[in-house]
C-alpha cells in the first residue's frame, strides 16, 4: 500500500508508483503542464472527439474536441476526453466523476478514452481515495466510476481489451 | 439408491466430457492468478481481517443499517423496496417497468434477480429483457444457466459460441476470432442499450451511510445499462449493506484478486443514485438532464434474515460472491457449476446459500461435492469456514426423509455400525462414517477380510448396495495392528527419554498404514523422545466428513478424554495423519468444549512438524535416514496446507539430504471416502490426474513418490501404479 505523504520525496514515490501502475494496466500516460495539455490531448485522439471542459487550472481541451454532443455524436465519436477527479497510485485507477454535464458517457461510449488528472489528485491507495470520496458522497450525493484500464471480457474464449467500454485509455497528468 | 448414484455418475461423466476441459482451464487460470495477486499485498491476511469484522459488524446490526439506508436513499431522491421474497421483488419490479411503460429492459450480470428468476416474470409481460454482460448474454441466447457465479459462460468455447452466433444472426462476416465474436456482441446489444427503458443492476456492497452501491464489473455493460436508461433499479440481497463508504476500501482490494486473480477489475462503479448523468435520448437525438432519473433499490430477503438466525449459516450472508471458493476447489475444477451447484449459486458456499435461499433439498443435490479438504478456507476474503458449513447441512440433510430404497441393507449396516446419528443417515455415509467398526473387524479377519473384499462378487455387492465404486482399490487392513505392534515391543524407556509424547494412532495408522506408524516411533525414539499410544484410534473424522456430527462429537470427546489429562500432565500430542491432525486444529473447536479443544490444539503437531521441532532445538539429525540426494516427489496433504505445516516436512526431508519436488495441486481427489463413491469416482480421478500429471514429468517421473495423508497415499498408487509411502518412512532410522 503506498502511504500518502507531503514531502516531495514522498509524492514522487507516489507519482512513480501511479505511473507504473497505469503501465501495468494497458494505460499510456504523458505528464505535461496546464498550458500543455491541450497538445498533448491533440497528440492522442482520434477524430471524431468529443468532450467534457476540464476545471480550472487544468489546462484547455483543443479545438477539435467539441464539448457540445448529442447523443448520436456519443455514439459515433471515436475519443472521449474527459477530466479525472482522483487518481489512485496503488492500481493505476482513474476516478472519473459523474457530472451533468457527462463524463460518464463521454468516458464510456467512444473506443479511445483520454483522462486528465491533476498530479496533485493522485493518492496513494484504495483507502485514501476512499476516504475522499466518501465525504464527498455524503455531502452532495456524488457518484464515481474507479476505472482502471481499458474494458475487458474473457467471456468470448479468450482476454478482448474493449468489451462495451474503451478499448484504449490514454492519462495526462498534469503538473501543477 | 444405487439407480440414483448411476444416473449421477452418468451426470457427471458427461459434464467432464463436454465441459471439463474449459472449466478446468479457467478455473485453474483464475486460481493461479489469485495466488500471484494477493502476493503483491502487503498485508493480505489483514485486509481479510478487516473485511471480515465489516462483515460481521453489518450482519450484527443489519436492522438499523437497513434504516439508515433508507433515508439515504429517500434523500436521495430514490426509493427502497425490501422484498420478503422472490414474488414480492419480482412484482415490485415488474410494476416499476410497467408504470415506466418499458418494452425493454436491459440488464447487467446480477446473480440476485437469477435467484429471483426476474427475466422469467418480465417475460411474461411481453417485456423484451437483454442481458448485457457478454457471457449472460451468450447463456440467454444459448438457454443455458450459469457454471460459474463470476465468468458465467466458461463452461462454453469460443468455437461453441461463434456456432451459436452463426445459427442466432447469420451475420453477414464470419465470426471466428475471441475479438470480432466481442465486436459483433458489442454492436448488436448497443443497439439495444440505446433504445432501452429500464435498466437493471445487481450491487456487490451498498453503504448506509450515503445509499451508495459499489458494482465490479469488467466490460463497462453495468455502465452503461445505467448511463443509457432513465429508470434504474438495482437488485440485491439485503446482506449486501455495509455501514460507510470507507468501508468499501477492503473489498474493492481483494474482490478481483479473490476471483479471478485480477488485482481490480477494470471498472468499479460507485453510484449513488439517481446518478448526476444526463439522460440521453438516442431516438430522439437529445440529452435530458439528472433530474429526469428514476431509482429503486429492491434489497431480497428471500431466506436471509432466517439465515441471519442461525448459528450455522450466518457466516454464508458475509460471502462477497468473489469466486474464490469455487476456483480453489479441486473438485470445481474438474466440473464446475453445472455439477457442483443449485439453482443459482454454485461453488463450496452454495451450499449455505441453497440452504438458506431454496432449502435443504436443493443444498443435498450437490452438497457431497465439498469433501472438506479446506482449500477454499484460506482462498476466501471474509474468512468463512466453508466446509464446516457444507458439514453442518449435510448433517441436516442426513436427518430428513430416509430414502425409502433404502431399507432393504440398512439394517445390515446399522448392526454393522452402531453410531450416534439418526436412521435418517444414507447408507453409504453411514459406512464410510464407521470406518472405525469397519477397520477393527478387517483387521480381525485380515487376510481374509481382503481377499474377500476383493472378490468380484463382493465388489458387485458393495458397489450396488453401498455404491462403492469396484473400479477402486480397497484398503489393505493389516492382521496386526499398530498398537498391538507397540504393546509387545519393549521401547524407548520413559527414564532414558528426554522426554515423552503420546503418539495418535489414528485408524488408518492402526490398521492399514502400519508401516508409517513403525516408523515415526522409530524416529522419535532415535531422536530421545519415549512415545505412548493411548488406547483411542477413532478421531472422528470419518463421520464428519460424511456430515454424521453427532457421532463425530461422541469420537471428538473420547478422543479429548483419552489425550487431555496427557496434556494435562505436560506431554505434546504427536499425530501422523494429517486429516487428524487438521481436525484437533480446526474442527474440534466446533464439536469440543473450549478448553479440551484448547488443550489439543495448542499441544497436537503434525509429525513432521515435531520432528522439525526437535531438530531445532538440538536433536541430533544425523540419527535420521541419510537421504544421499535420493529424489523424492513430494504431494501434501490439503488439510495440512490449509495449516501451513507441509512446509516443515520439507524442511526436514531437505535437511537430512533428500532433494524435494513438491506437487502444488490442491487436492489429491481421494479425499477420504470421496473417492471410493461410484458417483464420484470418475471426479475423483480427473482431480488425482492434475496431481499424477506432475509426478509424470521428465523431472519427476523417476521420483520416489511420498504423501502424507493415507488418502493421498492411496490416490497416488491408484493412479501412478507407482509404491508411495509416508516421509516419515524415508526418515526412520533403521
Amino acid at each position: 500500500m503506498t502511504t500518502d505523504t507531503t514531502d516531495a520525496a514522498g509524492r514522487d514515490r507516489v507519482l512513480g508508483r501511479f505511473r507504473d501502475r497505469l503501465d501495468d494496466f494497458d494505460v499510456s500516460h504523458t505528464t505535461v503542464d496546464p498550458d500543455g495539455v491541450s497538445d498533448a490531448v491533440e497528440a492522442v485522439l482520434e477524430p471524431p472527439a468529443i468532450g467534457v471542459d476540464l476545471p480550472e487550472g487544468r489546462g484547455e481541451l483543443p479545438p477539435g474536441v467539441t464539448t457540445v454532443w448529442s447523443p448520436a455524436d456519443l455514439r459515433g465519436a471515436a475519443t472521449g476526453v474527459t477530466p479525472a477527479s482522483l487518481g489512485i497510485a496503488d492500481y493505476g485507477s482513474l476516478v472519473l466523476p459523474t457530472t451533468a454535464d457527462g463524463v460518464e458517457p463521454v468516458s464510456l461510449f467512444a473506443d479511445r478514452h483520454v483522462a486528465v488528472v491533476a498530479e496533485d489528485d493522485v493518492v496513494g491507495g484504495m483507502a485514501s481515495a476512499l476516504a475522499r470520496l466518501g465525504d464527498r458522497f455524503r455531502a452532495d450525493r456524488g457518484s464515481a466510476i474507479v476505472a482502471t484500464g481499458p474494458s475487458a471480457t474473457a467471456d468470448m474464449g479468450a482476454l478482448v481489451q474493449g468489451a462495451h467500454g474503451p478499448k484504449a485509455v490514454h492519462a495526462i497528468i498534469v503538473r501543477s | 439408491m444405487s439407480d440414483a448414484r448411476t444416473t449421477k455418475a452418468e451426470h457427471i461423466r458427461h459434464i467432464l466430457e463436454t465441459e471439463g476441459a474449459a472449466i478446468e482451464q479457467n478455473t485453474q487460470g483464475f486460481n493461479d492468478g489469485r495466488y500471484e495477486s494477493v502476493a503483491d499485498l502487503e498485508d493480505y491476511e489483514g485486509l481479510k481481517r478487516e473485511a471480515r469484522e465489516i462483515k460481521e459488524d453489518a450482519i450484527e446490526r443489519l436492522p438499523e443499517l437497513l434504516d439508515d439506508l433508507r433515508e439515504a436513499v429517500e434523500a436521495n431522491g430514490g426509493t427502497l423496496y425490501l422484498a420478503d421474497d422472490a414474488a414480492d421483488a419480482n412484482e415490485y419490479v415488474r410494476q416499476v417497468v410497467d408504470d415506466a411503460d418499458g418494452e425493454r429492459v436491459v440488464k447487467s450480470k446480477s446473480m440476485t434477480t437469477e435467484e429471483l428468476e426476474l427475466n422469467t416474470v418480465l417475460e411474461t409481460d411481453g417485456v423484451d429483457v437483454v442481458e448485457t454482460d457478454l457471457g449472460e448474454w451468450v447463456l440467454q441466447l444459448a438457454d443455458e444457466a450459469p457454471s460459474h457465479i463470476v465468468a458465467p459462460a466458461i463452461h462454453k468455447s469460443r468455437e461453441s459460441i461463434a456456432a451459436l452466433f452463426e445459427a442466432r444472426f447469420d451475420p453477414d462476416q464470419s465470426l471466428e476470432s475471441a475479438e470480432e465474436l466481442t465486436r459483433f456482441a458489442r454492436e448488436r446489444l448497443g443497439e439495444q442499450l440505446a433504445d432501452a427503458d429500464v435498466g437493471v443492476t445487481g450491487a456487490n456492497f451498498v453503504t448506509a451511510d450515503s445509499g451508495t452501491m459499489a458494482l465490479v464489473t469488467s466490460e463497462g455493460n453495468a455502465r452503461k445499462t445505467v448511463a443509457a436508461t432513465d429508470v434504474h433499479v438495482a437488485v440485491a440481497g439485503v446482506e449486501k449493506v455495509v455501514p460507510t463508504v470507507e468501508d468499501l476500501a477492503p473489498f474493492l482490494e481483494l474482490i478481483g484478486r479473490s476471483g479471478t486473480g485480477q488485482d481490480i477489475t477494470s471498472y468499479v462503479s460507485l453510484l449513488t443514485p439517481p446518478v448526476g448523468s444526463p439522460t440521453l435520448d438516442f431516438a430522439a437525438d437529445e440529452r435530458g438532464t439528472p433530474d429526469d432519473r428514476e431509482f429503486h433499490l429492491v434489497l431480497v430477503d428471500n431466506g436471509r434474515l432466517a439465515m441471519r438466525q442461525d448459528d450455522d449459516l450466518r457466516e454464508t450472508l458475509y460471502c462477497i460472491r468473489c469466486s474464490a471458493c469455487s476456483n480453489a476447489c479441486a473438485n470445481f475444477q474438474q466440473v464446475g457449476g453445472h455439477v457442483f451447484g443449485g439453482e443459482t449459486y454454485s461453488g463450496g458456499i452454495a451450499t449455505g446459500w441453497e440452504a438458506g435461499v431454496e432449502g435443504t433439498d436443493v443444498a443435498a443435490e450437490f452438497n457431497d461435492l465439498c469433501t472438506g479438504c479446506s482449500r477454499c478456507v484460506n482462498a476466501c476474503p471474509v474468512g468463512i469456514d466453508i466446509p464446516w458449513i457444507n458439514t453442518v447441512v449435510r448433517d441436516r440433510i442426513n436427518r430428513g426423509d430416509v430414502d425409502a430404497d433404502e431399507g432393504a441393507v440398512e439394517w445390515l449396516v446399522e448392526g454393522l455400525t452402531p453410531d450416534a446419528d439418526p436412521s435418517g443417515v444414507d447408507v453409504q455415509k453411514r459406512l464410510f462414517g464407521n470406518f472405525g467398526t469397519v477397520a477393527r473387524l478387517g483387521s480381525a479377519t485380515a487376510p481374509l477380510s481382503n481377499w474377500v473384499a476383493d472378490t468380484d462378487v463382493a465388489r458387485a455387492l458393495a458397489e450396488r448396495f453401498v455404491g462403492i465404486d469396484r473400479r477402486r482399490d480397497l484398503p489393505q487392513f493389516q492382521r496386526e495392528t499398530f498398537r498391538e505392534w507397540v504393546s509387545a515391543r519393549d521401547g524407548l524407556a520413559l527414564a532414558d527419554a528426554e522426554r515423552t509424547v503420546v503418539l495418535f494412532p489414528d485408524l488408518y495408522t492402526n490398521h492399514v498404514q502400519v508401516e508409517r506408524g513403525k516408523a515415526a516411533v522409530r524416529t522419535l525414539e532415535a531422536l530421545g523422545v519415549a512415545v505412548q499410544v493411548p488406547d483411542v484410534t477413532a478421531s472422528g473424522r470419518a463421520p464428519l466428513s460424511q456430515g454424521m456430527i453427532a457421532t463425530a462429537r461422541e469420537r471428538a470427546e473420547a478422543v479429548a478424554e483419552a489425550l487431555v489429562p496427557h496434556v494435562e500432565a505436560g506431554y505434546d500430542i504427536v499425530v501422523i495423519e494429517p486429516s487428524d491432525h487438521a481436525l484437533f486444529q480446526r474442527e474440534y473447536e466446533k464439536l469440543l468444549d473450549e478448553p479440551s479443544h484448547e488443550a489439543l490444539a495448542a499441544n497436537s503437531y503434525e509429525l513432521l512438524e515435531y520432528v522439525y521441532g526437535l531438530l531445532a532445538n538440538g536433536a541430533d539429525a544425523d540419527e535420521l535416514a541419510d537421504g544421499d540426494g535420493e529424489r523424492v516427489a513430494y504431494h501434501s496433504h490439503c488439510q495440512q496446507r490449509t495449516l501451513g505445516v507441509e512446509r516443515y516436512t520439507e524442511a526436514v526431508l531437505d535437511e537430512r539430504d533428500f532433494d524435494v519436488v513438491t506437487s502444488d495441486a490442491e487436492c489429491c481427489g481421494m479425499a477420504g471416502s470421496f473417492g471410493y463413491k461410484q458417483e464420484y469416482y470418475d471426479v475423483s480421478v480427473a482431480v488425482g490426474e492434475d496431481l499424477t500429471a506432475q509426478f509424470r514429468t521428465e523431472e519427476t517421473a523417476d521420483r520416489a513418490v511420498v504423501a502424507s495423508g493415507t488418502s493421498c497415499l492411496d490416490q497416488l498408487e491408484d493412479l501412478l501404479e507407482r509404491p508411495s509411502r509416508h516421509p516419515i518412512e524415508l526418515l526412520a532410522p533403521e
